[in-house]
């Protein structure tokens, strides 16, 4: 009777344990099945549409794993260092590179290109450089490039277009309302719009970046102190920052973003990213929108602000005529913690295909292959194609170092505090990023 | 407390396992599941904390960093203002949630027609997720659709698009405070209420015989009386917001700028976003001492209150 | 002996009912107010949830519930035009906003994980908790009051300052993003709550009556499975539903511990977003769903509930 009863007691503290064993073995081993890693936005929900082709002629079923921007690196940066078998194929943040080359995430990519006859000659040189290769300037691919995708605005042409406006703004500054070429024009013409009543609705200026907790102020804010004349370290010493990150003209470009967080955004735009922005243009709230290439398809699209009422322009150039833009974008990687590698080495096969990359294209996807993009008949075939291919020829990109997260950590938390939060001077701001980023390189050893 | 243990003579002679083994049999499988996931680990971290191991850098030598972990966060002015932010947040939401917590069950425990029935309503907030329902206050924090807002300016007359709760930076930890009292204010009501009803009635009837007002009561009798249960609830509300992190990072993710950023927000930006594993542990080991060295201190004079 | 005076504090008078009352009420319904809202904007269209003013009367619509189950992506008319027949009804509701259902999105996993963990969690804290409880209550183990705060104080860690070392170990043991890792790591948090709560329930039934089997001839064993157990059983079942409680509506180490495979609903639910920021529809959509077992448990519970959240110190 003890005994009995003891291995009862045994037996539900065995299957108290085992209960959870089913539930993960299930769920591994189903060999046609490949899961794909990406952020949650419009291109990935494109992709989902497209990849059914690759379902039907290979017969591997897709499965997807979209996280929102805001948790995107945090998230898969977890899954990554952690070895998870969650993901077969990543569409991966160019910053990652780096950190996930030399700490074996992803497999290499030279000896199946090589197979498969895929060179890197066909895509645009800028996004191999970005998204493929590491150490950057070397023929070691990790990613195809998948993705194009750079900084850059929209803005309501129906609204710049009616005569009335027109003829305000023409007296009140002296030139001809329309896209701007400089980062002073812009600021024009968001204070014109803030606080307008368009239609019985009161309309603002611009949405910018501002969020806090991943990446986005940083994105929004370099995009002017990159034309204002920002520079990471000095051209000819490598990581000697002071003088360069806070010189005059950072502080300047600084300075800009706050003037113009301040005079011309919607209210309670204080932690807005990709997402935030598109709602804020597609709701009729604002005149100008900056964001990610990846949206106009989308926005182009909608009924209410679509069509012939959307514009789009690079991002403008600073007061000495220097133009940038903030590259963003990402290659698709294999996992190299998962079990199925040759099947999504199959999908990566499949993706390249110019005439999958083409359908990528009319999707709503950005294709980085040069029969795509240098085809003569492009810049035609969408109405932000051309803006796509001026904005693409002036990138730049934040650091791609290993240790770009903490990199990044320091100017979120510096830009913030100054931009929105209002506390100190931009110079301070800018001195303390140099102080931390300083740190950052100590710690790796590197200064 | 401590149930007295049952006479070894009785047990004893039965059969099979004696009581000794049965107590081990019984506890042993929970504390090796403590020590597993408990201990273990707190030495791991203590043990990291020393290092600047990165965890994301696997392949990477390690070093023996000493103290340096310690030294630069307790010399780091940024980690003392996001002390200083919890400290706030910790107190404020004590003091409200006290507060309209004691009214709220004091007005209960009038005991009017269906108070039980409004007493489970009012509980519903706190046995939800914080996590779940404090992300749906972003939405009722937006500045113009969000209901909040247009209530606020519905009853102050400012406009809707000036209350910004989110983004003003006097505005957004009050932001944060008013979601955790809206959640956790039944909580202190429930232990308040608890207190006032373990006051036996003779002490306010034999106050009432000597003809003491009811303000006198309430500062003589019910105050002083239902004391070690308000302590307990602050106790258990002190600890749970010293940890605070799901509703901050759902809410405000810190920020305006830093001004919303407690000690979790920042030990989680150490730990899983910039991957300094070493350091973090070290601020991980500090805030805990923190935690359980107040709650010792607080402890032990609540006992003092309770002795009484 | 009638010493019902106006403000006597025993027999409150009508008019201090009254008043008490009409607060309390108020209190209540407008503490209310986010969960309506909540549920009300699960029914909402899109452009009527951001309308404004926020809409108070407005067309129920199912588009959030459709929208939380599916993944959409905007196409071009003649692009809609060139597909097969809208399949079902969400289908339909999508293509009139030019969209196309691409897929079935994430939440049915993330619904049935937190299923899966959060009652496998409590089986095992409550199991483990119950012999523990059982072990303290019964019997002189060395120790016993350093154990039993021991137990307590590994609820006061900080859950990310928990998350780093676990991290690394689950990492080692190749537990990361797994159901088996979070159910092993909610027990560990909940066994704590169960030991204290339910050894407080055994507490309190007499010992007298094993003693009475024992000497009948029951083992310890068998005294402890036939006497004391149905004894407990309503403890028990309280216990069980603090636990699964906790697992359910816990986030921290969801958020940091898991990705995809073991992800759980709470981390997921915010991130639930449309094609710009958040889709508050279907966000609502998923927190009505998730909120409805709690709001019956709590209700189910409310006798117990004080015991629950204060680890059996205040008993009442």
């Amino acid at each position: 009777m003890n005994r009995i009863l003891s291995t009862a007691l045994a037996g539900i503290a065995v299957s108290c344990f085992g209960t959870a064993v089913p539930v993960l073995t299930t769920s591994a081993a189903q060999a046609e099945e490949l899961t794909l890693c990406w952020a949650a936005w419009d291109p990935a929900n494109a992709l989902v549409e497209l990849s059914k082709d690759f379902t039907a002629a290979s017969g591997i079923d897709m499965k997807f794993e979209f996280v929102p921007w805001t948790n995107y690196a945090d998230r898969f940066l977890n899954e990554l260092n952690s070895k998870g078998q969650l993901c077969d194929l990543i569409i991966g943040d160019s910053q990652w590179i780096g950190g996930s080359a030399e700490n074996g995430h992803y497999v290499k990519l030279n000896d199946f290109f090589a197979a498969q006859g895929i060179t890197m000659d066909d895509f645009v040189p800028a996004t191999v450089t970005g998204y493929s290769e590491w150490p950057k300037g070397t023929p070691n691919y990790w990613a195809l490039p998948a993705m194009g995708d750079v900084v850059g605005w929209t803005y309501r042409k129906d609204w710049f277009e009616r005569p009335e406006l027109q003829a305000e703004f023409k007296e009140k500054y002296g030139w001809d309302l329309g896209a701007p070429g400089t980062f002073e024009q812009l600021k024009q013409i968001a204070e014109f719009f803030q606080n307008r009543d368009i239609d019985g609705t009161t309309v603002y200026g611009a949405s910018i970046y501002t969020e806090r907790g991943s990446e986005g102020i940083t994105m929004g804010a370099m995009d002017v102190l990159y034309s204002y004349g920002f520079e990471y370290d000095n051209p000819d010493e490598p990581y000697a920052m002071d003088g360069f990150v806070n010189s005059e003209s950072a502080v300047a470009g600084l300075e800009f973003y706050k003037a113009l967080y301040d005079c011309c955004t919607p209210p309670g735009a204080s932690n807005s990213y990709m997402g935030e922005g598109i709602d804020a243009f597609k709701s009729g709230q604002v005149a100008m929108h900056m964001n990610f290439a990846f949206t106009w398809p989308g926005l182009y699209k909608d009924e209410a602000v679509g069509g012939d009422r959307i514009g789009f322009f690079a991002n403008p150039a600073g007061p000495n005529g220097d133009q940038f833009a903030q590259l963003g974008g990402q290659g698709i990687s294999v996992v190299s913690y998962s079990a199925k590698q040759d099947a999504a080495l199959e999908y990566i096969k499949w993706f390249a295909n110019p005439e999958v990359q083409a359908k990528w294209w009319s999707l709503g996807g950005f294709s980085c292959l040069n029969a795509v993009v240098q085809d003569p008949g492009f810049p035609a075939t969408q109405p932000y194609a051309q803006t796509f291919l001026d904005s693409m020829a002036i990138v730049k990109d934040f650091w791609a170092e290993p240790s770009y997260a903490s990199l990044l950590q320091a100017s979120q938390k510096r830009f913030h505090d100054y931009v929105v939060a209002g506390q100190g001077t931009a110079k301070e701001a800018l001195d303390l990023m140099v102080e931390d980023w300083t740190e950052v390189f100590e710690d790796d050893g590197i200064l | 407390m401590a149930a007295r243990a049952t006479p070894a003579r009785l047990a004893k002679p039965v059969t099979g396992l004696s009581d000794r083994m049965v107590a081990w049999l019984f506890i042993g499988p929970t504390m090796l599941l403590l020590l597993a996931l408990n201990i273990f680990p707190l030495f791991w971290a203590i043990a990291l904390s020393f290092t600047n191991y990165r965890a994301n850098r696997p392949n990477e030598p390690v070093d023996n960093v000493g103290i340096r972990n310690y030294e630069r966060i307790l010399t780091d002015p940024d980690i003392w203002i996001s002390m200083q932010t919890t400290a706030n947040f910790v107190f404020w939401t004590i003091a409200l949630q006290t507060l309209i917590g004691f009214s709220l069950a004091y007005f209960i425990d009038r005991k009017f027609r269906g108070h039980a029935f409004w007493t489970t309503i009012i509980l519903v907030p706190m046995m939800l997720s914080p996590a779940v329902v404090g992300n749906f206050w972003r939405f009722l924090y937006e500045p113009q659709i969000g209901l909040f807002a247009y209530a606020v300016s519905f009853v102050s007359g400012i406009p809707p698009t000036e209350i910004a709760m989110l983004s003003n930076v006097t505005l957004a930890p009050w932001s944060i405070i008013i979601v955790d009292t809206w959640m956790w204010t039944p909580y202190v009501m429930l232990i308040c209420l608890a207190g006032l009803r373990s006051i036996p009635d003779y002490i306010y009837e034999a106050a009432e015989v000597d003809r003491a007002s009811p303000w006198r009561q309430f500062w003589s009798i019910t105050l002083p009386m239902a004391l070690p249960f308000i302590m307990l609830a602050v106790l258990f509300r002190g600890i749970e917001n010293f940890k605070m992190f799901d509703m901050v990072n759902l809410l405000t993710g810190g920020g305006p700028g830093s001004t919303t950023e407690v000690a979790s927000i920042t030990l989680k930006r150490e730990a899983f976003e910039k991957w300094r594993t070493g350091y973090s542990s070290a601020f991980a080991i500090i805030l805990f001492v923190a935690v359980f060295g107040l709650a010792n201190i607080y402890v032990k004079a609540l006992n003092r209150v309770k002795q009484r | 002996m009638s010493l019902t005076t106006a403000h006597s504090v025993v027999v409150p008078s009508q008019t201090s009912k009254r008043i008490a009352g009409t607060i309390v009420i108020l209190y209540a319904l407008i503490s209310i107010v986010p969960l309506l809202w909540i549920f009300a904007t699960s029914v909402k269209t899109p452009p009527d949830s951001i309308a404004y003013p926020p809409k108070i009367m407005f067309q129920p619509s199912v588009e959030g519930y459709c929208n939380l189950f599916t993944t959409r992506t905007r196409q071009t008319p003649e692009y809609i035009e060139s597909l097969p027949p809208a399949a079902n009804f969400c289908d339909e509701v999508a293509r009139k906003r030019n969209m196309v259902i691409a897929g079935p999105s994430n939440f049915v996993p993330r619904f049935v994980n937190s299923l899966v963990i959060a009652f496998g969690s409590t089986f095992c804290a409550v199991f483990l908790g119950t012999l523990a409880a059982y072990g303290f209550s019964r019997f002189k183990v060395p120790l016993a009051d350093d154990l039993l705060f021991f137990i307590l104080s590994t609820r006061m860690m900080p859950p990310i300052a928990v998350a780093i070392p676990i991290y690394l170990m689950y990492r080692e043991l190749g537990l990361s993003d797994s159901a088996l890792g979070m159910i092993l790591l909610y027990t560990a948090v909940n066994v704590s709550l169960a030991v204290w709560l339910l050894k407080g329930f055994i507490d309190e039934i007499p010992r007298e009556y094993e003693e009475a089997a024992m000497i009948d001839g029951y083992t310890r064993l068998q005294a402890f499975w036939k006497v004391v157990l149905p004894q407990a059983t309503t403890g028990i079942a309280a216990t069980a539903i603090f636990c699964l409680i906790f697992a359910w509506n816990e986030y921290a180490f969801a958020a940091l511990l898991t990705s995809g495979q073991a992800q759980t609903a709470p981390p997921f639910i915010p991130q639930i977003i449309g094609e710009g920021g958040q889709d508050w529809p279907a966000v609502a959509a998923g927190t009505t769903i998730f909120l409805v077992p709690i709001l019956v448990f709590t209700i189910l519970l409310r006798k117990q509930l004080l015991r629950g959240i204060t680890f059996g110190a205040v008993r009442k």
